[in-house]
């Protein structure tokens, strides 16, 4: 009934029997003990659950562990390297883009992907990549602060201080 | 009061590293050694008997350690009790069984449950769990839950009522008799709708118990975790020194985590019963059936005003949705947290109210962030600009007519309470400038831009904060104490640790705690360390809501921290030789004066104080202090919120143009904290206003039953927001702070609101109902149109 995979997290291969309808997700925490990456909700919605394979953000709950077999995976505990804090995790540091931590993980690798896609985004770039992930504390604003911070140090240069858009 | 470096600083959080890098600890992240997972079976039914419960399928299955039902625990599990029992309001407290016996009253209520090896396996069982329900008719809005014929919840409530409580100040009546005769009486019906919590993080407990000891410790989703100690005590019979409350990393509560839930005691006895530590894991769908509900009020109320707008008085009622049970604050959020702040910043001299307590057929309902206040302060606010608009009066204008003024605090108002201080012309002004109200009003008069239309909203609110004074608590009937520990403690390195009776949970107190201890103690702050949510640390507590922490935990921290240093004085005294009156502290130093270079760093001092060689008499080793810290007085946060919409009249769309928040929360610690903190309340409070809502089928089925139903916001659907603060100190607390953790969701639901209906005004409609959804909007828009159609048509 179980079947075998391998999957390389965070540079580390593993390999294991899995229950077919396992959730990627919980392959993650519960097999691997990788307890950083969340879940949210049972839908898809919420993101917290958010983590990079192949490359690609991707819903850790919408994906069976099987299907994940081969690939690549990245979670928030492989965003620092040799101890020294990715550019995202420094940006949402310093612009205290995270009051509970709950969503974070999903949240920042969300962020990878948009910083991927768009290395310098504008405000609203940023609010319709976050459009698959939710946070109920901080109200997004800081959040997107965190990643114009991001984009600015991954890019070399800090980004301008956001400004509120007058209404005409 | 110390002049320091760090209060006022937006020092970065310390407790980030931790959860930026995963290794931070939520109850779900936990993992003990043989421990298994339950599965709570909950009632499909929103009012059913059960007939037969046949759990012997469940109990088979390979995996499954054990299944329990009611029946179980009838006898050794009490029921979960309210603990907030509003006076003079005939409160019914029907009982409230962990699992139910022989009847279910909402979609959500545990009727078994199943412990197994592990959380699939447990989810597998729970659905060989065969119940035989014989369903009963539901009631699940509270107006006709209390007329006549309406099914029936509980035997010790006759007509669904839990409680009627009456608030009077005044003379109401001669207040609308002058205003009938001379003024203006408006009338409105308000629905402050059902709202989801939505916490990101889902409740979870972990509970073991250790049968040779007796002891036992529970990990859990809690914002109170010595409240939790107490209730579990209660519940259980495990006397309360045999139990250990841990609150690891929460994510998130806003009032959510604060009841003691029958699942807390469910998982705790199963523990108990198979000897083995379990955990259980909400899922989303489960937590939006059996974790509590928020706000549901009717409301019909009326205001009297002189028709320069001079605001008379306020009479009106409230039904407010309970849900099947009371939860444990339930009875005071609709009645002490609402009704005593219900005529806000205003010079009102009379008011008439009553609030009917109604148990339905749905989740029970308690604190969701605000708690009470933010449904009044929807009603005034709204009340105000309908004042305004039927006497054409400019929303501004009118309510700096009506506010309280600066000169006249202390104020105590219709309700009995005593405002500490405010001042609120500033930031009404404050507010108007940011927004730039004038050059607004301007662009209004020049019409619609391709349908699209312009609202602008404000909302000039004042809260109760800090909870509070204890004796206030004994009087409402608060089963509770309402002041904070602390103990700060230094070692003999010279390092310290702070232990706070608060239990934040994403509000960043590990950090705002920090600066007021290095501040006091002339520590580096990266020499201390906050340590929370743990009764095995902890002596007492009463945890984190009401926007309490900083107010009444960091007011005990400080005065800790003074009896510290208070010590370390006589001790740097007794070693420098000179009197205690011939040393100045400052930067962690304590000096002689006048000779600034006899001196011994506070690390001295401390070390001396452990090493206990040379101590001045009457002075005991060790270097530590507790303090407990009981406010005299509420604190009253206030401020203006202003916000500008656009509403597409083809579509019914509103657009969130711009926002701003202009808060006095008194002295600020760290400005971006708090800046995060009014982002995240402005959030919630919008989302009330265009959203979100709870909708149950007549039948008792909840509609929006998981995050894809229910709205809750997402980042697209703002704009940025600007803050902007006053500060008036509170007067009567140590440090001068009010609290900021809910004037975000309280002021911003009626400014949004406000601001819809101005865009509004031109097709003669003064109110819609929240969630201002599009297809609202556009129904009000046509049927106005209709309306005014058919009038044209009896014209002519």
């Amino acid at each position: 009934m179980k079947r075998a995979i391998s999957v390389t997290v965070n540079g580390t291969k593993h390999s294991h029997e899995v229950e077919p309808r396992l959730l990627l997700v919980h392959f993650i925490r519960e097999v691997l003990g990788l307890t950083g990456t969340h879940v949210g909700c049972d839908t898809s919605n919420c993101g917290a659950c958010t983590i990079m394979m192949n490359g690609r953000a991707i819903k850790a709950c919408t994906l069976l562990a099987v299907q994940a077999d081969g690939a690549q995976l990245q979670t928030v505990e492989g965003l620092a390297t040799n101890g020294d804090l990715h550019p995202i995790q420094q940006g949402f540091w310093e612009e205290h883009g995270l009051q509970c931590g709950f969503c974070t993980p999903g949240m920042m690798m969300a962020a990878l992907e948009l910083l991927r896609r768009h290395p310098d985004p504008s405000e609203a770039q940023i609010r319709e990549g976050l459009e698959g992930n939710l946070c109920r504390c901080t109200g997004y604003q800081h959040i997107v602060n965190a990643i114009q911070n991001a984009a600015g140090k991954l890019r070399g240069r800090p980004s301008p201080a956001p400004q509120a858009q007058p209404v005409r | 009061m110390a002049v320091s470096a760090l209060f006022g600083a937006s020092i970065r959080r310390r407790e980030d590293p931790r959860l930026i890098t995963g290794q931070a600890t939520y109850t779900d992240d936990m993992r003990l050694p043989g421990m298994t997972h339950a599965c709570i079976v909950r009632s499909p039914h929103a009012h059913a008997r059960i007939t037969r419960i046949d759990a012997d399928a469940a109990r088979r299955h390979p995996g499954v350690v054990a299944v329990f039902t009611g029946k179980d625990l009838a006898g050794k599990i009490n029921p979960i009790p309210t603990a907030w029992l509003v006076p003079n309001a005939d409160l019914k407290t029907p009982p409230h069984p962990a699992l139910a016996v022989d009847r279910v009253r909402y979609v959500g209520d545990g009727v078994a449950v199943v412990v197994a090896e592990d959380p699939y396996t447990a989810r597998d069982a729970a659905a060989l769990v065969k119940v035989d329900y014989e369903p009963l008719p539901a009631i699940v809005n509270q107006e006709q839950a209390v007329g006549a014929g309406a099914p029936q919840l509980h035997t010790e409530a006759p007509n669904n009522v839990a409680f009627t409580w009456k608030l009077a100040g005044g003379d109401t009546a001669a207040a609308f008799a002058e205003a009938e005769r001379d003024g203006v009486v408006v009338r409105q019906r308000f629905v402050n709708q059902r709202l989801i919590p939505n916490a990101m993080e889902t409740r979870s407990v972990v509970a073991k118990y250790t049968s040779s000891s007796g002891e036992l410790t529970v990990w859990y989703t809690t914002q109170n975790p010595h409240i939790a100690r107490f209730l579990m005590s209660v519940v259980t019979g495990i006397p309360e020194h045999k139990i250990r409350v841990v609150a690891p990393e929460v994510g998130g509560g806003f009032g959510s985590k604060i009841p003691f839930y029958a699942d807390e005691a469910i998982v705790a006895f199963c523990a108990r019963a198979t000897g083995r530590p379990v955990k259980w894991t909400e899922d989303r769908r489960e937590n939006y059936l059996a974790t509590i509900h928020g706000r549901d009020h009717i409301t019909d109320l009326e205001i009297a005003a002189r028709r320069d707008g001079t605001l008379l008085g306020v009479r009106g009622k409230t039904w407010a949705n309970l849900g099947a049970y009371l939860s444990t604050a339930a009875p005071g959020v609709p009645t002490i947290l609402h009704g005593l702040i219900l005529t806000g910043c205003y010079t009102i001299p009379n008011l008439t109210y009553e609030v009917v307590g109604v148990f339905t057929n749905t989740t029970p309902v308690d604190a969701y962030r605000g708690a009470g206040r933010p449904e009044a302060t929807y009603l005034i606010e709204r009340m105000v600009d309908l004042v305004a608009g039927r006497l054409g009066l400019e929303p501004a204008e009118i309510r700096r007519k009506n506010f309280i003024g600066a000169d006249q605090f202390p104020y105590t108002t219709v309700e009995g309470l005593s405002y500490d201080s405010g001042n609120y012309v500033p930031a009404l002004d404050k507010a108007l400038e940011l927004i730039d109200y004038k050059r607004l009003r301007e662009a209004q008069q020049q019409g619609p831009k391709d349908g699209r239309y312009l609202g602008i909203g404000l909302s000039t609110y004042v809260e109760i904060c800090g909870l509070g004074p204890s004796a206030v608590a004994g009087a409402v009937g608060f089963q509770g104490g309402l002041w904070e520990s602390a103990t700060v403690r230094l070692h003999p390195t010279g390092k310290a640790t702070v232990f706070t009776g608060a239990s934040p949970h994403g509000q960043g107190e590990e950090t705002t705690f920090a600066q007021l201890v290095a501040d006091e103690l002339g520590l580096p702050i990266d020499d201390i360390e906050v340590v929370h949510g743990d009764t095995g640390a902890i002596s007492m507590g009463w945890g984190t809501y009401g926007s309490r922490s900083t107010v009444v935990g960091g007011a005990a921290i400080v005065l800790a921290a003074r009896r510290v240093r208070d010590k370390a004085t006589k001790i740097a005294a007794h070693m420098l030789e000179v009197a205690e009156g011939d040393l100045t502290f400052a930067q962690g130093r304590f000096s002689v004066r006048g000779s600034p270079d006899r001196a011994k760093t506070i690390q001295e001092v401390t070390l001396q104080a452990y090493l206990a060689w040379s101590l001045p008499a009457g002075v005991e080793p060790s270097l530590e202090a507790s303090a407990y810290y009981d406010p005299t007085n509420f604190t009253f946060p206030f401020g203006t919120h202003a916000a500008v919409v656009k509403v597409d009249a083809d579509t019914g769309q509103v657009e969130l143009r711009r926002y701003v928040a202009v808060d006095d929360c008194g002295r600020v610690i760290n400005p971006l904290i708090v800046d995060g903190q009014v982002h995240g309340g402005v959030v919630q409070g919008v989302a009330q206003a265009l959203h979100e809502a709870a909708v149950y089928s007549p039948e008792g089925q909840l509609l929006t039953g998981s995050m894809a139903d229910y709205a809750v916001p997402r980042a697209r659907m703002f704009p940025r927001f600007v803050t902007g603060r006053t500060e008036t100190p509170s007067p009567h607390n140590p440090i001068g702070v009010k609290g900021v953790g809910e004037t975000g969701t309280i002021a911003s639901t009626p400014a949004v609101v406000n601001a819809v209906m101005d865009a509004l005004r031109s097709f003669g409609i003064t109110h819609i109902d929240m969630p201002l959804t599009p297809e609202r909007i556009w129904t009000a828009i046509h049927s106005q149109k209709r309306h005014e159609k058919a009038s044209e048509v009896k014209a002519r």
